[in-house]
């Protein structure tokens, strides 16, 4: 027997709550792949590496 | 979803998710999916089909976000006409408020993961979009106007538009023509249907063409809008996504079109009505797969390119 009683309420938007939560896991994958995706890209250039950045020309002095 | 929607939902039962997904006209999402799919396809640039999977997705969510804002605004018109009566708002299974909140709540999702997963130009295009569809046509100019099918055609014309600024960060004369091959289709392919099918609109206080101006007025109207769209669909074959494979679609396509839009416009309704709307059923059913077949002539050129056989 459980601890606590369901409510009614929970039940009935036992769908609702499972879809929604269905969403919201694919949208953490969906984001997990698209930033896999963009930091493998080829033209992927981070600050530090882009000529005549700040960042680049501090290192060289 | 609010303590208080608990109450005011009783009377139309509890909302399901289906609910929720039918607030975005999935319906509508599929023709936005497939040509903002066409667009980003035909487009010069490569796109990681990753990048342009999510792509696409967002730009669905976003026609789905502004779909429901459509039905948040419009409820009261939704309760009157018996084709929208059955929709989550008028049926009381889903609050004005919780459309409301998912509609803006989704546009602002779908325009930022727009603009970072491909680029900030097609996620303001992307808003642009919706604030055309929800604003421009269904708060100001639906209710005011009956070229409102002609300022509706347009939101549902920037999808391909969108779909090619995601390859390339802009626009082009391509995308330019591809929206306006869904901009000319779209009023010849709702008056065709207002002619034969009583429109609830009239109940309901919309104005449209056929009870503002007269069928023969529409008639015309008809016949103009095929006309300058059939100039539309060749002049887009002569262009980079062109070729022979689309010109023969086009040609075939939009000989019949005309030909259907002149028989419409020599009609009146007295002929119509003794066989039945025969012709206008006709140029209807026509329609529906005048965009699509032009469309997918588009992807086929873009997908024979790589072979060396699409394309001039």
């Amino acid at each position: 027997m459980p601890l606590t009683r369901e409510h009614e309420l929970h039940r009935r938007r036992r769908g609702l709550n499972t879809g929604l939560g269905l969403v919201l896991g694919a949208f953490v994958v969906l984001v997990f792949l698209l930033t896999f995706v963009k930091v493998t890209s080829q033209n992927l250039q981070f600050p530090d590496n882009v000529p005549g950045s700040s960042a680049a020309t501090a290192g060289e002095g | 979803m609010t303590d208080a929607s608990i109450t005011t939902q009783a009377d139309g039962g509890d909302a399901e998710f289906g609910d929720y997904i039918a607030l975005l006209k999935p319906r509508v999402m599929s023709l936005v999916v497939f040509t903002a799919l066409v667009g980003l396809v035909a487009a010069p640039m490569p796109v990681h089909p990753y990048i342009a999977f999510c792509a696409i997705l967002f730009i669905a969510i976003g026609g789905g976000a502004s779909g429901a804002l459509n039905m948040w605004y419009d409820s009261d018109i939704d309760a009157v006409m018996k084709r929208t009566r059955g929709r989550p708002i008028p049926s009381g299974r889903v609050g004005r408020d919780e459309a409301l909140a998912l509609g803006l709540a989704l546009s602002g999702f779908s325009c930022v993961m727009l603009a970072l997963a491909a680029n900030v130009f097609a996620g303001l295009f992307l808003a642009f979009t919706i604030f055309f569809y929800a604003v421009v046509y269904t708060m100001w100019l639906k209710r005011w106007t009956p070229q409102n099918i002609v300022i509706g055609g347009a939101a549902g014309a920037f999808p391909p538009m969108i779909g090619w600024a995601v390859a390339t960060g802009g626009v082009s004369i391509e995308s330019v023509l591809m929206f306006l091959l869904v901009f000319m289709w779209t009023p010849p392919h709702f008056w065709a249907l207002a002619l034969f099918m009583r429109s609830d609109y009239d109940d309901a206080g919309v104005p449209m063409l056929t009870v503002t101006h007269g069928r023969p007025t529409t008639r015309r109207h008809i016949l103009a809008y095929t006309v300058l769209l059939a100039a539309v669909a060749f002049g887009t074959g002569l262009t980079s996504i062109g070729g022979p494979v689309y010109m023969a679609v086009a040609l075939v396509l939009n000989a019949l079109f005309v030909i259907g839009a002149v028989r419409i416009w020599r009609r009146d309704e007295v002929m119509a009505e003794a066989d039945n709307y025969k012709v206008e059923r006709g140029f209807f059913k026509l329609s529906l797969i005048y965009t699509f077949l032009h469309f997918a002539a588009i992807l086929a050129e873009a997908l024979l390119k790589p072979y060396g056989l699409g394309g001039w």
